[in-house]
């Protein structure tokens, strides 16, 4: 063993060390700037960054978008490991409730756009729980199939069922009762959509590290044996369903509301995949990896647009590459679970705790204190 | 590596601190370790009255019996053993306690009540926990977690008080961290609370399933062979711990196979063969039992003729 394979990953671990024994304000000093810096990215239009096919702020938001569902399905993938191949049925879901309550071409009571966010959240929740408490009860592979089987039904609902208006539509989405958007232009979108991000990022947060959070990681890890040390195992996750099925919810009402139409055409299996791509290519358990995966799924094909016919082909191949290498993905599931940890771990060590992956080997040749 | 930090005020923390303590403030602090790991009752019990019971308990799997009519009951305060050869039915036995298995005939009882249809969350609340022959912890948590995933069997806070961090979540948390953290001491295994439970070596790993079945309060602690893979001087200490759970105030049903820790450490002895209950008794007698001894060591031809 030569001594650059061993310094590389441990040089990587001591950085990642250091940032968790930074305290709570030196870190949130350091991310006040980028997320100063996320905010303005559509209203700088780096040169590199800028996408040129499309409009730079719409590939923006469709970036967020894309990140905000794949916090949702973090929750349920990730965190509960409840693998769901149908969440773009909860997006459409959302995206339905903001169509048939803004659009002239609904019949329904007209409300405020800003009013069918909370609501489209709330339907979803109920679809998750309709979704969740039959199908729930499998395991694995056969949770998979059922989950794919909503996706479709959704779907085909909406293709067939006449009040949804099948592939002619909804117009006008989001607009109010004199047909004026709810927002003019996509940076403002954009800029609604990140601040949507970072209230959910936090209260995901606060769920995490609490007994939910908790609960849901030990299904994760072994659902007989969380069973057996009194967690709740099936109320827990039902609530991991319904809060990721809110997200998703709340992300297709979003994206109803900037693009201004919803048709049946966009809630295919494909796009669930897609979503899925993001949670497993950035990492499963890892809010700061599906954020990455996303920004990797939506973005590329955007910024490269001569590679986008061979989207899936690259995707595929990607995905592939990871499982062999890096089945973990882009950056491994890692939680925090206690609300009190860090003080915990201080406390009790005089250190904090240990958060990479890495086996007890590598931790022990590297020194570390013991 | 060492970080300064304003909230350590002893380099390496509480582990570093009690390594240097005198023999006097180590006694001191093992026994505020024990208070807060002893379990808070309303009520003071009676030692020695019937915790569980077994009722002509038979289990039967298509057509084979696992267990047939086996009756026992547990004490309070005690430490009971439950030994046989392999097969003999001991972890089945478990099993129907712990509401994994239900009984296809006969009842279990826990402080006179059924357990009837409880679920396993709900035995487990209702105060019987357990520990696995194979280690079945949290791998992708760490020590200290994995503890408070059993001190939650006991927490109240819903989804939305966690979401929006009400007061009870916040009460909760310190509680669980506290008396996680003294379940780690109890069992000594505090060093290593930061790290990830698959990451543990194996006779922490042990350890670490013990103390997460004591944080959810049992009345009864089950430990399914704690000692498999021990060697003997970890087999003694091993007793010693046994004896300091039962010593703060819990009852402990024990199967093992090591015939010298269970005849070390344990106040009775139920012995089963073949699904059913042959012996009961004091470990002295168990020992000069003659239906015991023929279970382990077999019958010689001419007396079975």
């Amino acid at each position: 063993m030569t001594t650059q394979t061993v310094s590389a990953p441990a040089r990587r671990r001591s950085i990642r060390e250091q940032w968790n024994n930074l305290s709570r304000p030196v870190q949130w000093a350091f991310l006040l700037p980028v997320v100063v810096l996320i905010y303005f990215l559509p209203v700088l239009n780096p040169p590199l960054i800028a996408t040129t096919g499309t409009d730079f702020p719409t590939a923006m938001f469709d970036v967020a978008r894309y990140a905000l569902v794949a916090i949702g399905l973090n929750v349920v993938v990730g965190q509960a490991g409840l693998l769901d191949l149908g969440y773009v049925g909860f997006f459409a879901v959302g995206a339905y409730v903001a169509a048939l309550f803004t659009s002239p071409n609904s019949s329904l009571h007209h409300l405020p756009y800003l009013w069918t966010l909370p609501l489209a959240m709330v339907v979803t929740m109920i679809f998750g729980v309709i979704l969740g408490t039959p199908t729930l009860r499998l395991r694995g592979d056969y949770l998979a199939i059922v989950t794919l089987g909503f996706g479709e039904i959704i779907r085909l609902v909406a293709d067939n069922v006449g009040p949804l208006r099948g592939q002619s539509g909804f117009e006008r989405v989001g607009t109010d009762a004199n047909g004026t958007p709810f927002f003019a232009n996509a940076t403002q979108w954009y800029w609604l959509t990140i601040t949507i991000i970072i209230v959910v990022l936090l209260l995901v947060g606060n769920l995490e590290r609490s007994r939910v959070g908790r609960a849901w990681v030990s299904i994760r890890e072994d659902e007989d044996v969380a069973e057996i040390m009194g967690v709740p195992v099936f109320k827990f996750k039902i609530w991991a369903f319904v809060i990721g099925a809110a997200i998703g919810g709340l992300s297709g009402a979003l994206y109803a509301g900037k693009l201004g139409f919803v048709n049946n055409q966009s809630f295919d299996v494909i796009t669930s995949m897609l979503f899925l791509a993001a949670v497993v290519l950035g990492g499963a358990g890892n809010k700061v990896g599906v954020l990455l995966g996303a920004v990797v799924v939506a973005y590329l094909p955007l910024r490269f647009v001569q590679l986008a016919d061979y989207n899936y082909l690259i995707f595929g191949i990607a995905l592939i590459i990871l499982m062999i290498f890096r089945p973990q993905g882009l950056l491994g599931a890692r939680q925090r679970l206690l609300a009190r940890g860090r003080q915990a771990y201080q406390r009790l060590l005089g250190r904090g705790e240990q958060i990479s992956g890495e086996s007890a080997l590598a931790a022990d040749t590297q020194g570390g204190p013991r | 590596m060492t970080h300064s930090h304003e909230d350590t005020p002893v380099e390496g923390g509480l582990v570093a601190e009690v390594a240097r303590m005198s023999p006097e403030e180590l006694a001191e602090h093992e026994a505020e370790v024990a208070e807060v790991v002893a379990v808070d009752r309303d009520i003071q019990v009676e030692v020695g009255e019937t915790l569980l019971e077994l009722r002509d308990v038979t289990l039967k799997f298509g057509g084979l019996t696992a267990l047939d009519s086996v009756s026992f009951g547990i004490r309070r305060g005690e430490i009971l053993g439950l030994i046989g050869p392999n097969g003999a039915g001991k972890t089945t036995c478990f099993n129907a306690m712990t509401g994994v298995y239900r009984p296809t005939s006969g009842q279990v009882l826990l402080e006179d009540a059924p357990l009837g249809k409880a679920t396993r969350h709900q035995i487990t609340q209702r105060g019987i926990a357990r520990t696995f022959q194979n280690i079945r912890l949290f791998g992708e948590m760490t020590a200290l977690e994995n503890v408070v995933v059993g001190t939650d069997a006991r927490h109240k806070t819903s989804v939305l008080g966690a979401l929006l961090r009400l007061p009870r979540h916040h009460h909760e948390e310190k509680a669980a961290v506290d008396r996680a953290m003294a379940l780690l001491e109890f069992v000594g295994i505090a060093d290593r609370a930061a790290d990830k439970a698959k990451n543990l070596p194996y006779g922490y790993q042990r350890r670490l399933e013990i103390a997460r079945a004591m944080a959810t309060e049992p009345k009864l602690l089950c430990l399914d062979e704690p000692a498999a893979g021990f060697n003997p001087a970890e087999k003694d200490d091993l007793m010693d711990l046994i004896r300091k759970i039962r010593d703060d105030g819990f009852t402990v049903l024990l199967i093992e196979h090591d015939m010298r820790l269970v005849m070390g450490v344990t106040d009775r002895i139920v012995v089963l063969e073949f699904g059913k209950k042959i012996a009961d008794g004091l470990p002295a007698e168990i020992r000069e039992n003659p239906a015991v001894i023929a279970a382990y060591l077999g019958v010689p031809d001419d007396d079975a003729a």
